[in-house]
Formats: structure tokens, sequence, C-alpha cells
């Protein structure tokens, strides 16, 4: 296993006649979390689709842990939150949670599951139907399915959109948490403040990853004050 | 077992859902009661004919039970009267019969030519008699007809024929339906893709489905054939299992069936665009309409559909007692469905996963 958890190399998407993504390269080291930014139909979902085999590249490769993927066995060392909720509605958030670890075979996950369900405060929520939950709660379980089991890679597309401050605040300690004990983490969001709060930020635009770096870094480049003017400033000279 | 959780969980989600288990359990139920009342009543219907110079001996033959006779000075009065109150007109005519009919019902138009041909039959053949005896003076000999029916009785009916095939095509049917709904609706919300995100493999997938609608299929078959046999007094000549076996098959062809329709369809709405496409034609080709009818070339569609092969296996069984050796060919093609369906269904997974 190389030094790099996630390698994409040359990694080439067209829609029809529409090219989202055109020569994607991205290495991302161990114990690192990554913000990947970006317009609104920039490709960002795209991208963790065709890292997770759900969508083929036309063209360019990925590799998670030194194994090319798609790979079936390797999805084990994965947590993933899609974009949307995804969720089984008839069944309560517990019944959820003992799905999806059954899915991944965690036979005696109770001691996990509290803990999981105390970081995304849903302990008291988990036997009422998914069904019966608010937009946030919705987010928060889902999050919780992705953290879920033995993971060495996280890969969460928009994780905290509808969850409020003082949450999102505890959510994110928990992700540094993780990292801390060496995993390593994409979060796609639309949230610039919490983009601050990654190791380093990569910037996609127009098919491409135009910037990769800390945000510090990147900020001193484009002499402005926050990751967010970095992406209207970057924007803009596009 | 990631095979038994996925089942396990389709079941939880289909017992939470009250309409889809009346939509399963009770609605074939239903149906069938109401078929019994509609295809129950007396097939044959009353018919009155009209006269005009018939001799006297011929309309006290046609003069029965279900038809009436109505003598008519004039043939002009007596066609006044067609459509409104007969059904038929006969004029004769030196010794000729001329008979118009209102045709606006085939069957009673049928059933007063057969009528009519009797009764000239048997006319004549009491003149013939008479003569006969007349020269022979042979003592009369009375035939008895005793009636015996291997099934049912001679209340036997429409009904009673088309029972056999009706539980396999319900199973059949909603069966289809939910499943197909189900996995539908598990694409659509975005959960398969979550679902294969995990390492569970798309086999395990599929046979989660079919254990779980296998199961409720065999509940499914369980109610309605003792309905069938209990509340609608369908007497079932051969062996109880060997009808539950041909439904539960029939039962995973179908999920299977409707799990790969299922990813040809966008919404819900469009699985039920396959009614038209899918099903129907399995009624029609299932032995309800006599396939021996049919002309040859219509009826080799009938090979490729899996309703052929249980509704025949179900009529054996249940209408002349069949063994596991008449019936096994049967469920031999419904095996050979299933396989490839299956087959297709772990393959046609790859579009949300590749691997
Ligand atoms: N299955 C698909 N078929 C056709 N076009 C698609 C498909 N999936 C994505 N696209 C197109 O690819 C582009 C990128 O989509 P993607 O979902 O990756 O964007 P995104 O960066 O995640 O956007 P957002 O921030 O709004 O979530 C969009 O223009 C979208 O319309
Ligand atoms: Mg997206």
């Amino acid at each position: 296993m190389g030094q790099n958890v996630i390698e994409i190399s040359h990694l080439m998407k067209k829609f029809a006649a529409q090219t989202v993504l055109n020569d994607i390269n991205l290495q991302i080291a161990n114990a690192k979390i990554i913000g990947l930014i970006g317009p609104s139909g920039a490709g960002k979902s795209t991208i963790i689709k065709i890292i997770l085999g759900m969508e083929l590249p036309d063209s360019g490769s990925t590799k998670l842990l030194g194994k090319q993927m798609p790979n079936r066995s390797l999805l084990n060392k994965i947590g993933y939150m899609a974009q949307s909720d995804a969720l089984y509605e008839q069944l309560t958030g517990l019944e959820n949670l003992k799905f999806f670890a059954g899915m991944k075979k965690l036979h005696h996950a109770t001691s996990l599951i509290d803990h999981i369900a105390e970081v995304v405060d849903l302990s008291d929520a988990l036997d009422k139907r998914v069904i019966n939950y608010s937009g946030g709660m919705k987010r928060r379980l889902s999050l919780a399915i992705a953290l879920l089991g033995d993971n060495q890679i996280l890969i969460l597309d928009e994780p905290t959109v509808g969850v409020d401050p003082a949450l999102r605040k505890k959510i994110w300690s928990e992700l540094q948490r993780l990292r801390d004990q060496g995993m390593t983490i994409l979060v796609t969001t639309h949230v610039m403040s919490e983009a601050e709060l990654t190791d380093e930020v990569a910037l996609l635009m127009d098919g491409k990853i135009i910037e990769f770096d800390q945000p510090e870094k990147l900020k001193e480049k484009y002499q402005v004050k926050t990751v967010e003017e970095v992406f209207l400033k970057a924007e803009e000279t596009l | 077992m990631r095979i038994w959780m996925i089942a396990k969980r389709i079941l939880i989600e289909l017992l939470r859902d009250k309409r889809t288990l009346m939509l399963i359990f009770i609605a074939p139920l239903l149906i069938l009661f109401l078929m019994k009342l509609v295809f129950s009543v007396n097939s044959q219907t009353d018919v009155t004919v009209g006269t005009v110079d018939v001799n006297s001996s011929l309309v006290e033959k046609l003069d029965s039970k279900h038809m009436k006779v109505v003598n008519y000075a004039t043939e002009k009065h007596a066609l006044k009267e067609l459509n409104q109150n007969l059904d038929a007109v006969i004029v004769s005519e030196n010794d000729d019969l001329d008979v118009t009919y209102s045709n606006t019902d085939a069957s009673k138009t049928k059933f007063i030519k057969q009528r009519l041909q009797m009764a000239l039959i048997s006319t004549r053949l009491s003149q013939l008699t008479s003569s006969v005896k007349r020269i022979y003076s042979v003592p009369e000999k009375k035939f008895k007809i005793t009636n015996h029916y291997q099934y049912g009785n001679e209340d036997t009916n429409f009904f009673d024929k088309i029972v056999p095939i009706l539980m396999g095509f319900f199973v059949f049917f909603f069966v289809f339906l939910i499943s197909g709904m189900s996995l539908l609706n598990e694409r659509t919300s975005g959960t398969l893709n979550r679902l294969l995100a995990t390492p569970v493999r798309r086999s395990e997938i599929v046979f989660g489905y079919m254990l779980s609608y296998g199961l409720v299929a065999i509940v499914q078959t369980l109610i309605i054939v003792f309905f069938t046999i209990w509340a609608l007094k369908v007497e079932v000549i051969g062996n109880l299992f060997y009808v539950i076996l041909i439904n539960f098959v029939l039962a995973l062809v179908a999920m299977a069936f409707g799990l790969l329709m299922s990813t040809f369809a966008k919404s819900e709405f469009q699985m039920m665009q396959f009614i038209p496409l899918i099903i129907v034609p399995q009624i029609f080709f299932s032995g309800m309409i006599p396939l021996e009818t049919m002309a040859s070339g219509v009826r080799v569609i009938s090979y490729f559909l899996p309703m052929k092969y249980a509704g025949d296996a179900l009529t054996k069984v249940v209408m002349s007692g069949a063994n596991f050796a008449d019936i096994y060919q049967a469920l031999l093609m419904l095996l050979v469905f299933l396989v490839v369906l299956t087959m297709l269904n772990i393959f046609g997974l790859k579009k949300y996963r590749k691997v």
C-alpha cells in the first residue's frame, strides 16, 4: 500500500455530450480531512460515485488503499453517505442502523450504535419510525449509518445540510477525532466555514481540480481572508 | 446472514404497510368471491319465440322450460314484436320453416336453433316409431339416464373451470406488482445505491427478495386455497400440497419477473404500464380461454408465458387429481423461467454497481 489512501488519475466522465469531469487527478494522503468544493453541478457527486464504483469513468482510474476500484470487498472499509438521505422510512432509526450494520457484517454492534447515535444526537429518537423524522434528523441518521463499521475511509456528500450550528460543530469535532485515529475523510460541502475546518481543500471547477492545498495556503495565494472569497475569486477568473 | 437480514427488512416494511397487505391477502379473496357470484348465476337464459301457422305438435315440442312460444295470426304482426318481446319468429309455409332471429344475443340464437332442430328430429322420430310399432308391434322399452360427474356435480359451471387458474393468476399478479414496486421504491429512494455501497453481493439482494416474497407467497397461497375450498366450496380432487407447490414456484417466477421489469420503470406509474403488456397476455394464455381453439401460430406464444404452465398444472391437480408425474414437466418449465430471470436480475443490478 502506497502512502496515498485515495488516488485518482486522469479521470474523464461524459454524460451524453456534456463533459462533466475532464482529466481529474487527486492524491489524498492518510489521515486527512479533504474538502471537495465547487459550484453546484460541477461534478462532486459524480467523482464520489466513480470512487465507489457506482459509475464507470470513460477513462482514467481510481485506487483506494492501493487497490483498483470498483472492488466489492473494499467497500467494507468505506463509510458512505449519499447526498440524498436514502433511508428505509418504514423502519425505525435503530432498525436502519442495525440493517446497515448487518450488511457490513457487524453483528454485535450495540455499543457502537449507541456511541454513533450519541454523536449525531439521535439516542432518544432511535425507536421512532424514520418517516416521522424531521429533515435534519434524517440527515443525521444518514450520517450515523456512514459512520458504522471498521472504516478507513469516509466519503460524505454534503453531510451537514439541514443540521443546526451546535450539532454541526459536534459532528465536525467527531470527524476530527476520527481523523486523529487515522481515518481519511472526503467531504463535499457548500458551507465555506466548514471548508475552513478541513486539512486540505480541492476546488473543482469546469471539470478540473483547479486548486488542491491547505486552506491557509489558498487564502495566501489569492490574498483573501476566507475560503469563501477564494471560491468566488477563482470562479471569477475562470 | 445478509440474505435473511434483507428478507426480514422487506417483510417488516410490508407488515407496516397496511394497504399493501390488504392488496396481497384480502383483494384476491374479494375478487374470487365476486367472480363466483357473477359466474354462478344460471347461465341459461329464457327465450320467447313467436310462431305463425306452425303445426301444433311442433309448437308443443318447442314450448318448454326455457322457451316460451306465442302464436301470432300474421307474420307482419309477429315481426313487429321481434326485438321487443320476441327473440325469433318462426313462420311455416308449405311445411317449410322460415325463421327470423333478432340475434342481439348470439347465445339465444344458438339456443333457439338447437331447440328447433331437436323438436324437428323428435317429431320425425315419434312418427317413425309409431309406424314401426304398427308393423311389428314391439314392446316399448324405456331408457333411463343416470349422470355421473368425475369432477364436481351437475351445478359445475365456468367458475369452477377457471378457479384453479385464477388462484395461480392472483398469486402471479399481486406478487409481480408488489415485488416490482418494492424494488422500484428502493431504487428511486436511493436506498438501493446505499445498499450497494456496502460489501453486499448483488446476488444476496436478489435472494433476499426471493426469500421474503417466497414467504409472502406461501401465506397468500394458503389463504386463497383455503378460501376457495371452504368458503367457495370448490372441490380439489388432487393433493393440496401440489396446489401450494405450484403456486409457490409461480410466485417466485412472478417476483423475479417483477424485479426485472422494475428496472425498466422510472416510476410506479410506469410499473403499472406493464400490466397490459405482461399481465394481460398471461390471462389470455393461461387456459381460461381454451387453448385448443386458438390458431396454432398464436398458441406458440403461450409457451413463453409462465402462467400457461402453472394454469395447466393447477387445472390437472384440482380437476383430475394429477400426481407429481403429471405436473413435474410444468414445474420444471417454471424453474427454468425462475433461474433465467434470477440470473438476469443479478446481472441487471450491475447497472447500479459495477462489481
Ligand atoms: N446520471 C446522469 N445522467 C446525466 N447527467 C448526469 C447524471 N448524473 C449527473 N449528471 C450531470 O453531471 C453534472 C454533475 O452532477 P453532480 O451531481 O456530480 O454535481 P455536484 O457537483 O454534486 O452538484 P451539487 O453540488 O448540486 O450536488 C450535472 O450537470 C448533472 O446534470
Ligand atoms: Mg452533489
